[in-house]
């Protein structure tokens, strides 16, 4: 089910309506601003639970109920 | 397109993460927490379990507001700054879909990817469930399958592409979904269940937390999926609005 789909006729994916955005022009911000937010979930979800970058408790206990309603194992 | 797009485009799903982020905050606050203090009292009551000897450094009420808020608001930022990444990539490579249609379509698959799959295998727990001691098995689990169902759904998404010429879109679509329920099926049966409930935890209060949480996430990626699809659509299509969009055509949000 999973072969690779020859060069076929674009018949049923038609013409895009929008202009497909280039990922030479993505790239850059997906990789600094990308790594910059999954930085920002780590802090949120995991920091000071399984690993810890900053020493103490002070942010796990912070965002103890945001990370718990947000389903991110807490203690 | 522009390079001008992407940054315009990021900015505005990091502010419409801001504003989903507030309405999940407003569910959590008033739906969900109820839940964590009663979980918090059955912890109290039943197994004394010390956050590390003595007083707590941040004390409950700040728990239960500003730190919730940093918590919630910061997920939404960061959550709808990535979202927005993953629609520049989407807009006109997924089929014949506007803006508005693509956001709301990357909204659906982020919340089903990133929140749903995960949580069916992993669900959110309230206070007092969860082992302390297991918490790196259980966070590197639970970061796993997260990963593992955001792979898994962008291979579905290149395999319904590669589909559709000879298939039809519809057709593609229906294969692509079926081999992503098949390859989440799988991935369920393989890894660890985790089952740490204390017996005597009442079965009602954690349905209801973990209805709560959903009901957070769905408000979030709703409200994800709404206001940045009409940011991307006046952005990307500013003449094809309806007529009563015209009234400003700058900086639709401050």
């Amino acid at each position: 089910m999973a072969q690779s789909a020859a060069p076929a006729p674009a018949a049923s994916t038609a013409i895009p309506a929008v202009a497909p955005i280039s990922l030479k022009e993505i790239a850059p911000w997906a990789l600094f601003v990308g790594i910059l937010m999954l930085v920002l979930l780590y802090f949120v979800g995991a920091e000071q639970g399984a690993t810890s970058v900053i020493s103490g408790e002070n942010v796990h206990e912070w965002v103890h109920d945001g990370r718990h309603l947000l389903g991110f194992p807490c203690h | 397109m522009n390079s001008i797009s992407v940054r315009a485009l990021l900015v505005r799903g990091m502010l419409a993460g801001l504003a989903a982020g507030v309405l999940a905050l407003v569910v959590a606050y008033l739906l969900g927490e109820p839940h964590v203090d009663s979980a918090i009292a059955f912890e109290e009551a039943h197994s004394p379990h010390d956050h590390g000897g003595g007083e707590d450094p941040v004390s409950r009420t700040m728990q239960s507001t500003a730190g919730l808020a940093t918590g919630i608001l910061v997920y939404g930022v960061a959550l709808g700054g990535i979202a927005s990444l993953v629609f520049c990539v989407a807009l006109g490579r997924i089929g014949r879909f506007g803006p508005r249609a693509t956001a709301a379509l990357v909204s659906l698959g982020a919340l089903v990817a990133v929140y749903l799959v995960p949580f069916l295998k992993y669900p959110a727990n309230p206070p007092s469930v969860g082992d302390p001691d297991t918490i790196g098995k259980r966070t590197a689990l639970y970061f796993l399958m997260i990963a593992l169902s955001v792979l898994l759904a962008v291979a579905a998404v290149i395999l319904g592409k590669r589909l559709a010429p000879r298939l039809g879109n519809w057709n593609a679509t229906v294969a692509a979904g079926a081999a992503f329920v098949v390859a989440v099926g799988l991935a369920y049966a393989f890894l660890p269940s985790v089952n740490e409930l204390p017996d005597d935890f009442p079965a009602g209060l954690l349905w209801k937390f973990r209805l709560s949480a959903l009901a957070m996430q769905l408000l979030l990626w709703t409200g994800f999926g709404l206001v940045f699809g009409h940011f991307a659509e006046r952005l990307l299509a500013p003449r094809a609005g309806a007529p009563g969009e015209k009234a400003r055509t700058a900086a639709p949000a401050s």
